[in-house]
């Protein structure tokens, strides 16, 4: 269950300490190659209580193996990594299991099961982590996250029968539904048009202000991150390279940052 | 470097085949996910190994009865049949039919849900993809593969008999003495603890190759590739090792 946390404030965090805002996830020190290609040299990242963070960078900077990594998929060379005061890297299985209950991770892919109706991808996680197996109970909890999203209407589609927005929703009711502490969204709105990446980044909206979820949202899409940001940390080069609200890094003159900005 | 990579590929095979087996045998069982892939696995095989063994049953004595009849050991027809089909042929065909129709499909399966970060997403949001893909499809072929050769064998026999019958009208009763008394309990059971090995290769190969797909389509392809053709190599030589394992018993 979401516990209401200290701290709500969703104006900008701008990285400067502040002692009041609870601390939920933590990178150190991360470095990750792959044989010689060398991914993410040496990031650091706070993420705050009730704040939604944007990861910006080119494709193929690292972004989607920096947030493998928090939720244990990948497994970086070295640093480390705080999840909810879980020492990531130092997990057995069921500690892994139980931080990830916790974490709600939307693959860019929306990564849906493709073998199930939409209605059994959103039961799977409930019947198999919360061992909810009453009917009524697990229709009550389908519905109510896919109202979340506005898709009530495609319950019993299969998921090859939706467009691409309608399976990213999907997948972030999926996630939604286990009520996490933390979500982790990775390029929600690629590959969208303008007014689908628009709904989806009203959710992102709409998931903070009503869970008092903490989110990083990975983009390389500049409206998107205008619109979700609370602060942004701009990845170059395998480094955590600018830090602060979106006007501010929206000033930088950083040859690698600014394309982005110039739309 | 090359045999560095081969010994790493050795250990992680070993890994997820020691995975498999002990959550296999550790709870949470997945009763319901495996009762599914049995129907899936006999439903996928049953009619292809019905067809194919009865035409082997068939082919196997039309082939066989010109060399006995030249010794004039024609009447011994039932039981060489009899024995051929039990030891060997039933579950080599089998084995050989399911390695293609459920190693593809488990590789591929498997192999597009990796590619496609179905099994990550299983994965972060903590559901334990591996007992409930891996372990309920490997149990499937393990348990359904004996099952399928007793199938397999049956058709084969009655292949063969049908076979008999037409050419000199020999009577059912006949046969099947002649059958029940040349195959022996070592025989079948034997072959049905064999065809558990069977299906326990396919069903490991086909999730392992399923499992470990690469990134991309030709991942996919690759891993229903290999899925089919390790299993089937996988097959001959546990026949082979089978083999000289029960000889021990027949002294
Ligand atoms: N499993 C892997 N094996 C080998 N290389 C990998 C693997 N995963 C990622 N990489 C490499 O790491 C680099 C970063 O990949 P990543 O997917 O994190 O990029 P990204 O920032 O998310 O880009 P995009 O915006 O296109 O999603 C790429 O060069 C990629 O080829
Ligand atoms: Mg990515």
């Amino acid at each position: 269950m979401i516990t209401p946390l200290q701290n709500n404030r969703h104006t900008s965090a701008a990285g400067t300490q502040q002692a009041d805002d609870a601390v939920v996830a933590s990178v150190r020190n991360l470095q990750k190659s792959f044989g010689d290609v060398i991914v993410l040299r040496d990031v650091n990242l706070d993420l705050y209580a009730g704040e939604n963070l944007v990861i910006l960078g080119r494709s193929g900077t690292g972004k989607s193996v920096l947030i493998k990594c928090m939720v244990g998929l990948i497994k970086p060379d070295a640093g480390s990594i705080n999840i909810l005061g879980y020492d990531v890297l130092k997990l057995n299985q069921d500690e892994l299991n139980e931080m990830r209950l916790q974490v709600g991770f939307s693959f860019q892919g929306s990564a849906l099961y493709d073998s199930m109706t939409v209605r059994q991808n959103l039961e799977f996680p409930l019947q198999r982590n919360l061992g909810i197996f009453d009917q009524t109970e697990l229709n009550e909890r389908v519905v109510n996250a896919l109202e979340d999203v506005g898709l009530e209407s495609a319950i019993d589609k299969m998921p090859s029968e939706l467009s691409g927005g309608m399976k990213k929703r999907v997948g972030i009711a999926r996630t939604l539904i286990l009520n996490p502490k933390i979500m982790l969204y990775d390029e929600p709105t690629a590959g969208l048009d303008p007014i689908t990446s628009i709904e989806i980044n009203d959710l992102i909206v709409k998931v903070r202000d009503k869970y008092k979820t903490a989110s990083i949202i990975i983009t390389h899409d500049i409206s998107s991150a205008r619109h979700t940001a609370d602060r942004v940390i701009a990845l170059v080069g395998g480094y955590n390279k600018q830090e602060g609200t979106f006007d501010e890094i929206k000033q930088t003159t950083d040859p690698e940052l600014q394309p982005f900005f110039n739309y | 470097m090359k045999i560095r990579n081969f010994l790493i590929r050795i250990a992680d095979i070993y890994r997820f085949v020691a995975r498999a087996v002990r959550e296999t045998i550790l709870p949470p069982y997945e009763w319901k996910e495996t009762l599914h892939q049995c129907f899936v696995v006999g439903n996928r095989s049953l009619f292809l190994i019905a067809f194919t063994s009865f035409l082997a049953g068939v082919v196997f004595t039309r082939q066989s009865r010109p060399s006995l009849a030249s010794f004039g050991a024609e009447s011994w027809l039932p039981s060489l049949v009899s024995q051929a089909v039990i030891r060997s042929l039933g579950p080599l065909i089998t084995g050989l039919i399911c390695a293609g129709k459920l190693g593809s499909n488990i590789g591929a399966e498997l192999g597009s849900m990796r590619v496609s970060e179905q099994i990550d997403a299983m994965e972060v949001s903590g559901t334990r993809p591996f007992s409930y893909l891996v372990v309920s499809r490997v149990t499937a072929t393990t348990l359904m593969l004996p099952l399928l050769v007793v199938f397999a064998d049956a058709m084969a026999l009655l292949g063969s008999y049908l076979t008999v019958n037409t050419i000199n009208s020999t009577g059912f009763m006949l046969y099947f003495n002649d059958v029940s008394v040349s195959v022996t309990y070592v025989d079948i059971f034997s072959s049905i603890i064999k065809a558990g090995f069977f299906g326990f290769a396919i069903g490991i190969v086909g999730c392992y190759a399923g499992y470990h797909a690469e990134r991309g389509t030709t991942g996919v392809g690759r891993a229903a590739n290999t899925a089919v053709v390790a299993s089937m190599i996988l097959i001959f030589i546990v026949d082979l090792l089978s083999l000289q394992f029960i000889n021990l018993f027949r002294r």
